[in-house]
């Protein structure tokens, strides 16, 4: 099943290996991964989204916690969250099909925040289902490069 | 290529070879009051209480060496980089302090590797310094480079790369404090040579700052007294008890446990010392080659309490067979441990010995006859045993032979196989930290350097390796570090000219086809310990066995006992993997 994990570590040499090691080493595949700076530029929080067995996820998570550099770690999954994935998608837009792409723009709430000749790039947050379904509408246009943060999540109200 | 010109200048020396001229902090050399990283690196370590390193030289460590030459430390040379690692590992089980070794980058590191990771597998702490090549050169393939953070990534607790000077007093002092601390284990300290040599007069104090790690060392006092209200209900118990009481050092708080609520107890391979076998509540060993009592009481048992034990799958053999009608209880330092193999009852996460302490006050005798009836049976009915009646030598003789001339005073540790099995059978322990050998990796080659270790940390003991044929061979050249460093080792080689143990396999599970394990061209080891400058005896008659061994432990220096043993003989009882471990063969049905 799908598993959100959120990590809080130290900005140290070495962790973010440690940590994808610990999911490589038992043949986990990484969907999306993420990571930033908090608001202690001391810490980075880490957003990883993983497919696999729950069991095996769940020594994964304990194992995370021992890694030194990792503070803090919580699996999200079944527990209510706010999860966004940022998307810039850069698709050909000739003059006669700008207004076209402007409409399915406006419909998922998206921005353009670049023109140039032939092409413009749009920019869109929200989560992995609605920022998909545009990137299929924005298709027939024909993509040039799309750019993805990967999911970020974080639980609602306080815990 | 490291050879190269010397000279005196300021605060230290200047190498001029081809890892670097360094002409980039020469100005720091005249500063007089200033120290190289190589001085606060061995300053550190003194202030850490090192009395020994174990370790070879390279290129990308000279500088410490060079500052290791004037200094307190006593560096012991090995003859490979593994045999360090071993020794160190071999010192710190010992002792409990951390051991530390140091070698040089590239291939010194790469060879340490198993060493690292047999420490890693049984939480030993060690620490291991490796050195690097120069900082602007990382990354580049330069002459000797290895990326020793990512190849020790998963053997290692944690691992430090320095590339500051300025953090180095920190990240020693961090290296020893998770080391040691926690569920014990190796930390690298990747120290790339031209930090070595830079100076520095305002090295910080090195305060540690590890916000991430919180071991957690007292137990949920709920948890406690459920596991306590468990114990005291229960009518068939069993404390099943691993390496943890010896980190822990709590063999006395599990005596008081096991006596104040009257509960048998067995160990894991690596528990063994951690409770008296002589006492009429010891089961033994379980697991694989468990005794039959020990797996049978494990397996009738109505609640087991698991005590610094990781449910390894040598022990409960096909996990969902194992204490089939058990609640289980598990005490363990590491969260990670909980349920991860079998699922646990009543978990308590914390130090073993401040969790043990406050369990002993909550529980209460009980006299549980039925249950110690029924476990005197299976002692009586299936006893450790052995045909000794012919007049061959058997391996298992040996090892009473060794256990009655040393009145079980002994530090025994052991190379993998059948000589480890043999060792953990036939020597009583009784003592915590006398009983040494590589469980969780199984790693041949590691008896004898850690035997080095174990007699540096406790000069005053006998410590005795019981070696295979095979094993010994690993790491044979350490007959020369025993030499130099006049250590009086032992090593019982039970010479049956096979991989044994693989052999044992081959015999019971491959029709017998016994496919590359003869070793029946083995160098004479009389002569081989000779030419190292050690003692060496061949012993092939059963009545010499005792004599040579009272002459080995009355001789100063190292010495090679080559048994003769009988070639095929088995390890029984045995479980074959992937069973219930009360599924025995070897007259243990
Ligand atoms: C480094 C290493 N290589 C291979 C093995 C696999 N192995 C396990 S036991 C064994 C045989 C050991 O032979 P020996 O040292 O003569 O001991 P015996 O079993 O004969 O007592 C082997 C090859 C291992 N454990 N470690
Ligand atoms: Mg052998």
């Amino acid at each position: 099943m799908k598993h959100t994990i959120t990590a809080i570590v130290g900005n140290k040499v070495g962790v973010l290996a440690r940590i994808v090691g610990l999911f490589s080493s038992r043949g986990f595949n990484i969907d999306s991964l993420n990571v930033g700076e908090t608001d202690n530029p001391n810490l980075s929080r880490l957003t990883i989204v993983v497919n696999g067995d729950d069991a095996v996820l769940e020594q994964v998570r304990k194992q995370l916690g021992k890694v030194i550099d990792v503070l803090k770690v919580s699996d999200l999954t079944n527990q209510p969250y706010v999860e966004r994935d940022l998307m810039l998608v850069k698709v050909n837009a000739p003059p006669g099909k700008r207004n076209e792409i402007l409409e399915v723009v406006d419909i998922f709430r998206g921005k353009i925040v670049d023109v140039g000749q032939k092409e413009m790039i749009v920019e869109l947050s929200g989560t992995e289902d609605k920022v998909a379904a545009m990137l299929k509408l924005l298709q027939p246009y024909g993509i040039k490069e799309t750019a993805r943060t990967g999911q970020i999540a974080m639980l609602r109200g306080t815990k | 290529m490291i050879e190269g010109r010397r000279t005196r200048k300021g605060c230290g020396y200047i190498y001029i070879f081809n890892f670097g001229t360094f002409a980039e902090v020469s100005k720091d050399f005249l500063n007089k009051m200033a120290k190289t990283g190589a001085q606060i690196l061995i300053d550190t370590l003194i202030n850490q209480g090192v009395e020994y390193v174990f370790g070879i030289p390279g290129g990308a460590v000279l500088p410490l060496f060079d500052t290791l030459y004037s200094s307190p430390i006593k560096f012991i040379l090995t003859r490979h980089e593994q045999g360090a690692g071993h020794a160190a590992d071999g010192f710190a089980r010992a002792t409990g302090k951390v051991g530390v070794c140091m070698v040089t980058s590239g291939p010194g590191a790469t060879n340490l590797t198993t060493a690292i990771a047999t420490a890693f597998m049984d939480s030993v702490p060690i620490v291991a310094i490796t050195g690097q090549v120069k900082t602007n050169l990382i990354g580049n393939d330069a002459f000797q480079e290895a990326d020793v953070m990512g190849i020790t990534r998963s053997i290692t607790k944690h691992s430090y790369l320095v590339n500051r000077l300025d953090d180095l007093p920190r990240i020693i002092h961090e290296a020893f404090y998770i080391a040691s601390t926690g569920r014990c284990g190796p930390v690298v300290i990747d120290l790339p040579v031209d930090i070595t040599m830079k100076c520095s007069d305002s090295a910080p104090p090195g305060a540690i700052d590890l916000p991430g790690y919180k071991p957690r060392y007292y137990g949920n006092p709920r948890q406690i007294k459920l596991a306590a209200e468990a114990i005291n209900k229960s009518k068939r118990p069993v404390l099943y008890t691993g390496g943890g009481i010896i980190l822990s050092g709590c063999s006395q708080e599990l005596l008081e446990l096991a006596e104040k609520a009257n509960v048998p107890v067995t160990t894991t391979l690596m528990g063994l010392g951690g409770f008296p076998e002589t006492n009429s509540l010891s089961l033994g060993m379980l697991g694989m080659h468990g005794t039959g009592y020990a797996n049978h009481s494990v397996q009738e048992s109505d609640l087991l309490i698991a005590v610094g034990a990781r449910f390894d799958d040598r022990v409960t053999g096909k996990t969902d067979e194992f204490a089939p009608n058990a609640e289980i209880i598990h005490i363990d330092i590491d969260p990670a441990s909980i349920s991860k193999n079998v699922q646990v009852d009543i978990p308590v996460v914390g130090d073993a010995k401040n969790i043990l302490i406050e369990l002993v006050k909550h529980v209460r005798f009980e006299e549980r006859k039925e249950w110690f009836d029924q476990i005197n049976e299976w002692k009586e009915k299936y006893p450790l045993s052995y045909d000794n009646k012919g007049d061959d030598v058997k391996p298992q003789y040996v090892v009473e032979q060794i256990y009655e001339a040393t009145n079980g005073n002994a530090i025994i540790t052991t190379e993998v196989g059948q000589n480890q099995m043999w060792a953990a059978h036939y020597y009583t322990f009784t003592r915590p930290r006398t009983f040494i050998s590589s469980g969780g990796l199984g790693t041949m080659g590691y008896g004898f350097p850690a035997a080095i270790g174990a007699q540096l940390g406790c000069p005053d003991k006998t410590v005795i390796d019981i070696a295979g044929d095979g094993s010994f061979q690993m790491n044979i050249q350490e007959l020369a570090t025993a030499v130099h460093y006049k250590l009086p080792v032992k090593v019982a080689i039970l010479n049956n000219g096979y991989l044994g143990m693989v052999r044992q396999w081959q015999e019971l599970f491959y029709n017998k086809r016994y496919s590359h394990t003869r070793l029946h061209d083995n160098p004479d080891f009389v002569k081989i310990a000779e030419a190292y400058g050690a003692r060496g005896f061949l012993i092939d008659k059963k009545k010499d066995v005792r004599p040579v061994i009272e002459e080995a432990l009355s001789i100063k220096g190292p010495v090679v006992m080559d048994f003769k043993v009988t070639a095929e003989e088995n390890v029984f009882p045995m479980v074959p993997t992937g069973q219930a471990i009360n599924r025995m063969i070897g007259g243990m049905a």
